[in-house]
């Protein structure tokens, strides 16, 4: 606190000085089933213009730490300890008092783009709001500040766009608009809880450059709250990560990414998986779940997942404190910048001190599984017998318009064309942005109905001409796992029922159907005693194990997978992706394998497809396409990901896409990417025309490698990495 | 866009003329008009009762298909739906009849459902606390008692009311009674008879749409924009009363049209309990009358009123959500 004025709501910080400081704070929930102590202690002063991220798991008490800070946690929440914004203790204020601070001092900008905002109000109404509550002005001024608002947010044409309402909005505009709303006064602190979980990674990367602009803009301290480490390895300049309401490790970045103290975050980190891992390394294993926080046993709430406990973890919770010699022991190798980590790492553990003495490394202290090989993949490709063929794959859907009269405008092109090949043993990624097809061509594979046009091929049988017992054997070697376990799994049957619903259906006998549950418990790494229980009494990853358990039930040919590892933390989804890798080398199964996130498709895929409004652009051999990507939208796609590395984030050139992705009822003529396509503004105006006017077919760049671009070879070619 | 409210329209006359024609199909099967005189004493001489019969098209012993045709041909040609057995048109009948129903039940319906949103709102706020369960306790208590008996306690209230104080304030016979000769004393008396009735839909419709708007409004209350307008600064209360209200009126809106023709003919008890000669007091009568023809219009009156409800919920939905309107 330098300057003059002191009473906090006005700004009064220059660079650099604490405008946020948090101490010891608790948050407490009453339960039936006793105390949630969602927050258990934690301190953390935040500087003007400084980033701090706060990363972990479910239930870790990040966002509950955002929302008592900002005071609006539910009115059951028993909160002590300190927060003081600009010196001033704010934790005991009013809603009237907090009322005057939130949205001026402290903003936020919360996960959900599609709920977060009022669906009855336009999105310049909800600006003017927040504006006008905190300094009056007349409507017309208001208005004109709301379209420069959203201007800087880089919403095109805001004059017209202020009168829209949120739902004509897609997601990451309106994201957009929250952040527009969190900056409109100026704010010092600005809390973003995880404001780019819910959007494609081209959009996040545009949501996460916008953020930084407001940053800059404002001059405000960010608090970003986050549970993925490529998002903090670009934005943050400090971390804390939290586990069970406390917080375990907190330093600055670098730090944290190269020389983790926690086995906690040594995990977490080694739990990633890398769009960088050139060949195949397997993922650390944090085994088991975090722990309720209703009844924490004494000790380190991690030490039940810690191969490295000792007897004093089980008795002893550490406390967060400084492990000396962390500066000259690297623990993992980084580049050099010891000057910018002077102070403040700390860990919360026993065996820091071993940790940092030893150079421990997540290979050392966890379980890492190996990749298994199964038998088919030393058979060359082509003579393995193909599983899944689709050629020439359409699906049109009528449009239809009006909630009075509905009526039939139009024709949405949600897959226009696309062969696909799946061969025995081998797993095909499909990976695009929302709305490209995907999730409609998996659909179309499932479902044994004829598509609008062109033919799927399913063990050499075409489903659609297949009737009655024929359709049912099919149907056999063809299964799926879904995205959301929670909503795949009926919450009213055990997990027996779960696994046998199945082979019943296929006519199983009693004493079979038991033994073989029993077996598919045992394959899929769940205690085979625990088949009495109801799905609620299992975590999001054991969840998930559960339904590949019921998709295996029958010995498929091939599983299709419908992103099934996006709705599980880090450390949980490390777990499912290498039971994915084991299951398919131990049965040789076959994947179709659908994801958003590339880094996923790298580090299980053999074969890669990428898809972009309803075509494909470019498909081959999954390191081929990863380390030489030739079509300019895989190449924007690959550049958006971040990557968990602050070094490799720091100098990282990307491309990022203007716009959004068109609407599938109106695709641009000739290719369907030129409207965002950054190679075609290279190219010389007589080129351009031939983007409009003609459809490219996808032309081979390599041996098993094709990319569908007019102008394949004419481009400079863009590391993914650095 | 013509084409299409055409082609709706012609939808809901479809639908309207198979639901009367079943209907008028089973109240002249089923009901008797003959009955009606063959008791009568002195005797009536059975020509006589079938050549009644007869000119009002009520004869059974016409085959049911000419009959049915016969009241088409009249109901298509001439907008004439029919004769009563003893009491003539019922055309006209109805007609003052709907009049009788709309004075009676707009007040009250309106009156209710604005007083059950609102406190149903307003509990949903109180979630749990004293006041909530209160308002609770007491809708669920109007709920659980039969019409009629709550009728009768609010009519055993308003006389010891009017004998205690000696005004004859509050009148439950009829529409109108004595009119006094002092200047709008016409009105005064209608309100005076208008009172009570009104009283008991305003209960009842208050009960109903305060435990709907309350699940409603606690649903918003927990949503994400409710959140995001308090983080901007909005007080609590201001939050609730510009974001959540709003939102959750939606669904009240469809579920308010919809109630349209339960409202004319489920206010039967009040109209006959307190005299009033409206739609439902005549959906009773017009079946113990052996009314074929009355039972009938009764029923097409109920079809309109549903599909009418049907399409004004619709235009509410559009009226109150901007996501269906703009699209």
């Amino acid at each position: 606190m330098t300057t003059a004025t002191t009473s906090a709501g006005r700004r009064r910080t220059g660079a650099g000085d604490v405008v946020l400081s948090v101490r010891d704070l608790h948050v407490t929930f009453p339960s039936e089933a006793g105390d949630v102590r969602a927050v258990r202690g934690l301190d953390f002063d935040l500087r003007a213009g400084e980033t701090m991220a706060i990363v972990g798991e479910s239930g870790s008490g990040k966002s509950v730490t955002s929302l008592a800070v900002m005071g609006l946690h539910p009115a059951s929440a028993q909160i002590t300890g300190s927060v003081r914004l600009h010196g001033e203790e704010i934790l005991d204020r009013d809603d009237a008092a907090m009322s005057k601070l939130r949205g001026k001092a402290m903003s936020m900008v919360f996960q959900d783009p599609l709920s977060a905002l009022t669906p009855v109000y336009t999105v310049g109404d909800q600006i003017v709001e927040a504006i006008q509550l905190h300094r009056p002005m007349p409507a017309a001024q208001a208005w004109k500040e709301a379209v420069e608002l959203l201007d800087l947010v880089g919403i095109p044409n805001p004059q017209a766009r202020v009168r829209s309402f949120p739902h004509e909005f897609s997601g990451g505009m309106r994201q957009r608009a929250m952040i527009a709303m969190a900056i409109a006064n100026d704010p010092d602190v600005i809390i973003a809880d995880e404001p780019t979980t819910a959007l494609d990674v081209t959009i996040q990367a545009q949501v996460l450059e916008v953020l930084k602009r407001a940053q800059r803009e404002t001059g405000a301290a960010v608090i970003m709250i986050t549970h993925d480490l490529g998002v903090v390895a670009g934005m943050a300049d400090r971390v804390t990560v939290m586990y069970a309401g406390r917080p375990v490790e907190q330093g600055s970045v670098d730090d944290i990414y190269y020389r983790p103290q926690m086995p906690y975050t040594i995990g977490l980190l080694g739990s990633v998986p890398r769009l960088d891992a050139a060949e195949r390394q397997p993922l650390a294993t944090v085994e088991g779940n975090p722990p309720s926080v209703v009844n924490l046993p004494p000790g380190c709430p991690f030490a039940p997942r810690c191969p490295l406990a000792e007897e004093q973890c089980w008795t002893t919770e550490p406390a967060l404190v400084e492990h000396s010699g962390s500066l000259a022991r690297r623990v993992t190798a980084g580049p050099d910048s010891e000057a910018a980590t002077v102070a403040g790492h700390a860990a919360a553990c026993h065996l820091a001190d071993r940790v940092v003495r030893d150079g421990l490394r997540y290979t050392d202290i966890f379980p890492v599984a190996e990749h298994a090989w199964s038998a088919l993949e030393q058979v060359p490709r082509e003579q393995r017998q193909p599983v899944l063929q689709i050629s020439g794959l359409k699906r049109h859907y009528p449009l239809m318009k009006g909630a009075v009269l509905r009526r039939r405008v139009g024709t949405v092109y949600a897959v226009d064309g696309i062969d696909l090949e799946v061969r025995e043993g081998e797993t095909l990624g499909l990976v695009g942005e929302s709305g490209c097809g995907k999730s409609t061509t998996l659909m179309e594979v499932l479902n044994f109905l004829p598509p609008t046009d062109g033919t799927i091929t399913v063990l050499g049988k075409n489903p659609a001409a297949l009737r009655g017992r024929a359709r049912k054997e099919l149907r056999r070697d063809l299964q799926i796992v879904f995205q959301d376990p929670m909503a795949s799994l009926d919450p009213r049957m055990t997990v027996f029922d779960l696994i046998a619903e199945p082979l019943k259906a296929h006519g199983w006998s009693k004493a079979d159907t038991a033994a073989r549950v029993e077996e598919l418990m045992a394959t899929v790494g769940l205690d085979p005693s625990h088949v009495n229980r109801y799905p609620g009494q299992f975590s999001g990853g054991q969840r998930q194990r559960i339904g590949i358990a019921r998709a295996l039930a029958l010995k498929p040919k091939l599983l299709v997978l419908d992103e099934p590892v996006s709705a599980l933390d880090v450390s949980i989804q490390a777990g499912v992706i290498n039971l994915l890798d084991q299951l398919k080398a131990e049965l040789g199964l076959s994947y179709l394998f659908v994801a958003h996130d590339l880094a996923v498709i790298r580090h299980i895929a053999d074969r890669v497809a990428v898809m972009y409004l309803g075509s494909i652009v470019e498909h081959g051999d999954v390191d081929q396409v990863y380390d030489n990507p030739r079509h300019p939208y895989t190449q924007a796609l690959l550049s958006a990901i971040p990557i968990p590395d602050p070094e490799t984030e720091r100098t990282r050139e990307r491309i990022l896409l203007r716009g959004e992705l068109p609407s599938p009822a109106d695709p641009p003529s000739g290719c369907k990417f030129r409207t965002r396509c950054p190679r075609k503004l290279a190219l010389p105006e007589s080129d351009q025309e031939r983007c409009v006017t003609e459809p490219p077919p996808l032309l081979p760049v390599g041996t098993d490698h094709t990319s569908a671009c007019h102008f394949n070879d004419t481009d400079r070619h863009v590391d993914v990495v650095a | 866009m013509g084409r299409f409210i055409l082609r709706r329209l012609l939808n809901y006359a479809v639908l309207l003329f198979v639901a009367i024609s079943l209907t008028y199909l089973l109240a002249a099967s089923q009901l008797n008009p003959r009955s009606l005189w063959e008791l009568a004493n002195p005797p009536i001489p059975a020509e006589t009762i079938e050549s009644s019969l007869r000119s009002k098209n009520l004869s059974d012993e016409v085959p049911l298909l000419q009959r049915y045709w016969t009241w088409l041909t009249g109901v298509l040609l001439h907008w004439d739906w029919g004769e009563a057995p003893r009491t003539g048109d019922v055309g006209p009948e109805i007609a003052r009849r709907i009049g009788v129903s709309i004075r009676l039940i707009t007040i009250g319906s309106l009156g209710g459902i604005a007083l059950g949103v609102l406190v149903g709102a307003w509990t949903a706020t109180k979630q749990y606390k004293i006041s909530d369960r209160t308002i609770t306790f007491l809708a669920l208590a109007i709920f659980s008692v039969p019409v009629f008996v709550l009728i009768s306690v609010v009519q055993v209230l308003a006389t010891n009311f009017n004998d205690a104080t000696g005004w004859r304030l509050f009148e439950f016979v009829g529409e109108t009674g004595s009119v006094g000769d002092y200047p709008g004393a016409v009105l005064v008396d209608r309100i005076q008879h208008l009172a009570l009735p009104t009283l008991v839909l305003v209960l009842a419709n208050a009960a109903f749409f305060s435990r709907i708007q309350r699940n409603l409004m606690l649903d918003a209350l927990g949503s994400d924009f409710v959140r995001t307008a308090r983080a901007k600064g909005l007080p609590r209360r201001r939050a609730v009363m510009k974001h959540a209200l709003r939102t959750s009126l939606i669904p009240t809106g469809t579920y308010f049209a919809f109630s349209v023709a339960t409202l004319f003919l489920g206010s039967t008890f009040v109209e006959v309990l307190f005299s009033f000669h409206g739609m439902g007091e005549y959906a009773i009568t017009s079946i113990q009358g052996q009314d074929v023809h009355g039972a009938v219009a009764v029923a097409a009156f109920g079809g309109v009123c549903v599909l009418v409800g049907a399409t004004l919920s619709d235009f509410m939905v559009a009226a109150l959500d901007p996501r269906v309107r703009v699209s």
